[in-house]
């Protein structure tokens, strides 16, 4: 336990370190996720009518949730993966007394810290534009939300280390997870609270993991909890299924993998 | 000018001689254009399945617009993607230093090395959106060609744009990623700009001019907005490629070469 913490320590120091070096790009990456914001412009437009059940002030709010929410649980594991699986590099990692998981996962949590003063500056800036949704979220709405942030951060790196373990069988892991971005983006919540979908749809994404990416730590974070231990329940469940599926890809793939070009 | 057909036919042979090794590739991205259409057209199902309307903007007169930006989107996957973003791989392992060498201008071979067909599914199911609104408004084969004109405008307008950032690696190496930032606003041009708000208005007609990419073509097919906006995208097209290659020259100034 206390080696394992050590190493934990060691990694994220390492890696952000690592991360803030390149503050420019971080930046960029920051600033490449503006989609919610875009929509959010879309959607404050579309509700001065009164016509959706949302206040323009509840819409400005939420996206700006779903873009911090967003900014948080950013997962490029596959593209890493894929490399070092084709390149060879996966070898010398393997010699090491730790599982290379972590080295993945470590990498993504310190990228986070680093990110964060700029992710807040931008929520700044937005709030200057709408000065009327400035927010608070209540005590314990802000720690499950955060709870619910981090799950969702694990849930979806769980999720594409699996589908980047792909890799030891076939060369572009990555064309799974672009399929799996679709959905992701569009049932996610991203595009439009989950209340101003149809309800048939509605019911049959709750289904799926997606809406516990964006869609339920946004509305805590908002206020606005929804199905809070269901929600919970759901990013558990599927979290355990692919924790299971991921270790026996691991298991499966590392026979079949053959170091190429190391 | 002859010189230059020639050498974009052996360049772009040569690509997809290449590109068609991996065949399967094809139905993956056809595969996951059309999933991202069906997304596309779920997102805007949202906005008018209560009978809201963007200002003016009827259903279909909006499938319109996604039709042109799926289009412009397989245009950028088919040329911009796979040439300038690479400009950066080349400043940073120096082997600019081979194109600056050949003699033919080196923005041309850096904009138009390789051709890459797994933009074509998009292209084609942006002219299927188009043709299916088109025929529910009425609009002729003279609205479409009309349409043409500010299209390629945009394309060259967006070609220049990418270009010009694709040439700040001279200077800055480690910002590769510019070009996403780039990509992420242009999302905005899935909507007419009509359904924005005004802050929103003014930052992408004149910050990053997104209307002018895919609102101006749908308007010039709809016969609306008038004249103004067509010179003004003719103008800033004109404006931008002139611009683009000026910054190149500029650039190139400072390219000191790498490991060599």
């Amino acid at each position: 336990m206390h080696k394992a913490l050590k190493i934990a320590r060691v990694m994220l120091s390492v890696y952000y370190a690592y991360m803030v070096e390149y503050r420019a790009e971080l930046v960029f990456w920051v600033l490449s996720g503006t989609f919610p914001l875009i929509l959010m412009g879309l959607w404050v437009e579309a509700a001065q009518g009164d016509r959706f059940n949302l206040t323009p002030t509840e819409l400005v709010q939420y996206f700006l949730a779903v873009f911090l929410v967003r900014q948080f649980t950013v997962v490029w594991v596959i593209w890493e993966f894929e490399r070092e699986v084709v390149e060879g590099r996966l070898s010398s990692y393997l010699l090491q007394p730790v599982d290379p998981a972590w080295r993945h996962f470590f990498s993504h949590v310190s990228e986070r810290f680093a990110r964060l003063p700029f992710a807040f500056l931008l929520v700044g800036l937005f709030l200057l534009l709408y000065p009327y949704a400035a927010w608070l979220p209540r005590l314990d709405n802000l720690l499950l939300g955060l709870l619910a942030t981090a799950l969702a951060f694990c849930l979806r790196f769980l999720m594409q280390y699996t589908f980047a373990l792909a890799a030891f069988w076939i060369e572009r892991a990555s064309a799974l997870e672009q399929f799996w971005f679709l959905p992701y983006t569009f049932l996610s919540g991203m595009v439009a609270p989950l209340a101003l979908f149809p309800d048939a749809v509605r019911a049959a994404v709750l289904w799926t993991p997606f809406p516990y990416l964006i869609y339920f730590p946004a509305s805590l974070l908002i206020n606005r909890p929804d199905h809070v231990a269901q929600g919970f329940a759901a990013m558990v469940l599927w979290s355990a299924l692919f924790w299971g599926l991921n270790r026996w890809l691991w298991r499966q793939g590392l026979r079949q993998y053959s170091g190429m070009g190391a | 000018m002859e010189r230059y057909l020639k050498v974009l036919r052996l360049f772009w042979g040569t690509a997809i001689a290449a590109e068609l090794e991996y065949r399967l590739n094809f139905i993956i991205t056809a595969l996951i254009s059309l999933g991202g259409l069906v997304g596309s057209l779920f997102g805007l199902f949202l906005f008018y399945r209560t009978g809201y309307q963007f200002a003016g903007w009827s259903w279909e007169e909006a499938l319109l617009v996604l039709g042109l930006f799926t289009v412009l989107q397989g245009f950028s996957t088919t040329l911009l993607i796979p040439n300038l973003n690479k400009i950066v791989t080349q400043v940073q392992q120096g082997t600019l230093d081979f194109v600056l060498l050949k003699p033919i201008s080196s923005q041309f071979w850096l904009s138009t090395r390789v051709i890459s067909p797994w933009g074509l599914p998009d292209v084609l199911f942006g002219l299927v959106m188009i043709g299916y609104s088109g025929d529910r408004l009425g609009l002729t084969w003279a609205d479409y060609g009309l349409a043409l004109l500010p299209l390629t405008f945009g394309a060259i307008t967006l070609y220049s744009l990418w270009f010009m950032l694709g040439a700040t690696s001279i200077w800055f190496v480690k910002i590769y990623n510019v070009t996403e930032v780039l990509r992420g606003l242009l999302e905005a041009g899935r909507f007419p700009i009509a359904a924005y708000p005004a802050a929103y208005r003014v930052f992408f007609t004149f910050v990053v001019p997104v209307a002018f990419l895919t609102t101006v073509p749908a308007q010039t097919m709809l016969h609306q907005g008038g004249r103004g906006w067509l010179l003004a995208s003719a103008l800033l097209a004109i404006v931008l490629a002139l611009l683009a290659n000026r910054f190149w020259r500029f650039a190139l100034r400072f390219y000191t070469s790498a490991s060599s």
